[in-house]
């Protein structure tokens, strides 16, 4: 049978086995995929601890799937009361972790899912920041992470309405009307997400439908372009060189391996193990992580008529939510809350751009200049602090400080508020003035080929 | 002049040290005390897994609390895992005339409870869960909350709270707190909160002797894993 690949098809021994294998290799390609992407992929024998967690999210999104499909089995997404005057919605939840065997193991896997999602996603990028991996030939990989991203994000929000807690109702309350501050269309585009005037039952069954059908097919389809866009370059690694440089006489890079099963079960499968003590950590002993991963208030039933006293979206969301309340003035006689929206949602989009704001001679941190180093401390410490002020409330002062009369440069020094604006500016300066300074930084030499192991 | 500046150089220096202390203390003290000034105070709950305790406090929960508010996420079933016999959970704890698969609802409308008291009162299962915060868990806020309740003439049910300005709850458990020395009452809540927490999700202590079981496993799976691993990279230099 004529193939086109160039990959030689698979030839039976004669068993059953081996006869049912041709057959089916004859019609698909199993042996050439295979090789392909698995014992053929030549990846560079020097990855690291932050080469791990591609693979941990790939793990991470099976996890998120199947434990998925066993909520699906019982979650009901109706927003009605019942009898005892609790949504059904939270009930069904509640039903889960109660009178389905098992139902709470799987529940707090997916809760703790998410929170590991975003951590491992978090550290996945940032390696690709260390190491320069969104430069050319790999700026699509990027790229797709980067609405990778995008998508986690809308399905972590719209599942985060699903158990209808008091968090669940009033997190999507606040965060919907923000569109409408969007001049001309937001308030259409708000009723529109809704489907009615205020967060409702019809809110509940269209973020639904999205968040266990929409966006996961698009999530999954993103991911295996993600992949593929990456077999197609190869890897880069913790040098920034390219090993495709140096190939032997059978055109195999001569600083790689074959990613099955080197790297496969001797890299990716101890640190697979070691993550799920950290997950099964989680999940069986602090669900909710001090109130970070599962927030007490979210374990009351909604309710319309009651604002809590102070809301706050899980984690993952606050780096991005303080950009967001960054925005307090009127900018050309629109809304604050309009460049909120434009501050939050640029944040994320701006990433996609660092391909090619990024003009550094070399790619890896590791011969990168003094003006990198520093400005990228800055600006993960900026961060990390833009995530904690997202957890509070607005007028919020570090170390519990209470501001005094009159001028006190304290008052300034140590109001989360000011922290909130100048490091949201920081964020964008960074990546805006990157070609400029990323080009004047003083790299060290590259070498050639892989330095280490 | 030597020994007077040397004498001044001493005085500097514990000058100094005297301000690093000051410093240290307003830093590390800082948030303590602004705290103290902004926040609700709440007592430590001495939260038990002590079978008897629990049981005690099923009952007091179902006497004293299971007629304003339901605890419709349990059902009485579930009290068999405190150790009740299925006998004296209908006999005596199932006051509606229910049966054991039952949920721990109540018969009072919502309706109506909110034309009695102004407003509903809440369902029980997650409290416990509900009110944890900054300031303590939801123990704690639930310990404080129960043992806080102090007369006034001012509210319609003649009752305020420290925890909860204008509540629209009675003090329930008056006639309990009435008839026993402090400490004792103290000793009954303690066993009623240690209930509600209990209640709140009652698979947590197998979730925890399950969830050692896996670990265990994992860490030699790990070793396994590990050892094969290096396997792989022997001939790679
Ligand atoms: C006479 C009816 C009644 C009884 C009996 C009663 N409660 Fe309440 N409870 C209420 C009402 C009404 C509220 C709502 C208060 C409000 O929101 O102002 C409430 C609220 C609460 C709250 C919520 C407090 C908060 O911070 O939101 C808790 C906890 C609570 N009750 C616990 C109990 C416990 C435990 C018992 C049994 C010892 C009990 N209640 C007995 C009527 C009652
Ligand atoms: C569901 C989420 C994701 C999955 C499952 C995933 C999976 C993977 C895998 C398996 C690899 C190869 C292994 C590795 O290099 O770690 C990889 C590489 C890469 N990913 Fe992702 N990824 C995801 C999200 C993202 C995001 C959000 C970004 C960035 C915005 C991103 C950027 C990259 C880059 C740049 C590489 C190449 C790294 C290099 O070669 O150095 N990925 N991804």
């Amino acid at each position: 049978m004529a193939a086109n690949s160039s990959f030689q098809k698979y030839q039976s021994d004669g068993s059953r086995l081996g006869n049912l294998l041709e057959w089916f290799d004859a019609r698909f390609p199993l042996t050439s995929m295979w090789k392909t992407h698995m014992s053929e992929y030549y990846a560079p024998k020097n990855f690291n601890f932050w080469y791990f967690f591609g693979v941990i999210s790939l793990l991470v999104l099976v996890i998120q799937f199947v434990t998925g499909i066993f909520l699906v089995m019982h979650y009901k997404p109706d927003g009605t009361l019942n009898a005892s005057g609790i949504p059904i919605a939270f009930a069904s939840v509640e039903y889960i972790m109660r009178d389905v065997p098992g139902g709470w193991l799987i529940r707090y896997m997916h809760s703790t899912g998410a929170s590991a999602f975003f951590i491992a996603i978090y550290l996945h990028m940032f390696r690709g920041m260390l190491y320069g991996s969104y430069r050319k030939p790999r700026e699509l990989i990027w790229v797709t992470g980067v609405v990778i991203f995008l998508c986690l994000m809308a399905i972590a929000f719209m599942g985060y309405l699903l158990p209808w807690g008091q968090m669940s109702y009033w997190g999507a309350q606040v965060i919907i009307n923000l569109f409408s501050a969007i001049p001309l269309v937001g308030e259409g585009l708000s009723t529109l997400i809704r489907g009615d005037f205020v967060v409702s039952d019809a809110t509940l069954n269209r973020f639904f439908a999205f968040h266990v059908c929409a966006v996961p097919l698009v999530l999954l389809g993103l991911v295996v372009m993600h992949v593929l866009a990456l077999h197609e370059v190869g890897s880069n690694n913790p040098d920034g060189v390219e090993i495709k440089k140096f190939k032997d006489e059978k055109g195999i890079p001569l600083d790689s391996v074959p990613f099955h099963p080197q790297y496969t079960i001797g890299h990716d499968l101890p640190a697979c193990v070691i993550f799920l003590i950290l997950f099964f950590g989680v999940a069986f002993f602090l669900p909710e992580m001090g109130g970070y991963f599962l927030e007490y208030n979210n374990f009351l039933p909604a309710d319309p008529m009651k604002t809590p006293a102070h809301l706050a979206p899980v984690w993952y969301f606050t780096p991005f939510y303080s950009m967001l309340r960054a925005m307090v003035w009127n900018f050309f006689w629109i809304d604050a809350k309009f460049w909120g929206v434009v501050s939050m949602g640029g944040g994320v989009v701006i990433l996609a751009f660092l391909p090619w704001l990024d003009r550094s001679p070399a790619k890896s941190i590791r011969y990168r200049g003094p003006i990198f180093k520093t400005l990228l401390t800055i600006f993960v410490i900026g961060f990390v602090i833009l995530g904690y002020l997202g957890t509070k409330a607005p007028g919020y002062y570090f170390f519990g400080y209470t501001p005094s009369e009159g001028f006190n440069p304290l008052n300034i020094l140590l109001s989360g508020d000011i922290h909130t604006r100048l490091f949201t500016f920081y964020y964008f300066l960074f990546f805006l003035t990157m070609p400029y300074w990323s080009k004047i930084d003083k790299c060290k030499p590259v070498p050639e080929r892989v330095t280490s192991k | 002049m030597q020994a007077g500046s040397g004498k001044g150089d001493v005085q500097m220096k514990t000058h100094a040290i005297k301000l690093l202390k000051r410093l240290a203390a307003a830093v590390l003290f800082a948030p303590v005390l602004a705290m103290a000034s902004t926040a609700m105070h709440l007592d430590k709950a001495p939260v038990s897994t002590d079978q008897q305790k629990l049981q005690r406090g099923a009952e007091l929960f179902i006497k004293y609390c299971l007629n304003c508010h339901s605890a419709s996420m349990v059902r009485y079933s579930e009290l068999k895992k405190l150790g009740f016999d299925e006998k004296k959970i209908t006999e005596e704890l199932i006051y509606s005339g229910g049966k054991i698969g039952d949920l721990m609802t109540i018969a009072m409308t919502r309706d109506d409870a909110e034309a009695w008291f102004g407003t509903a009162p809440p369902d029980l299962s997650l409290m416990a869960r509900a009110k944890g915060s900054e300031f303590g868990s939801g123990a704690d806020y639930l310990y404080t909350y129960l043992r806080g309740f102090y007369k006034d003439e001012n509210r319609p049910t003649g009752w305020n709270n420290k925890v909860f300005d204008n509540v629209g709850m009675p003090h329930a458990l008056w006639d309990l707190q009435g008839e026993q020395p402090a400490e004792k009452y103290d000793e009954d809540v303690a066993d009623l909160v240690s209930f509600m927490v209990w209640m709140g999700e009652p698979d947590s202590g197998s979730r925890k002797k399950i969830g050692i079981f896996v670990i265990i496993f994992l860490a030699g799976f790990y070793v396994l894993t590990h050892k094969l691993g290096k396997t792989y990279w022997k001939n790679t230099h």
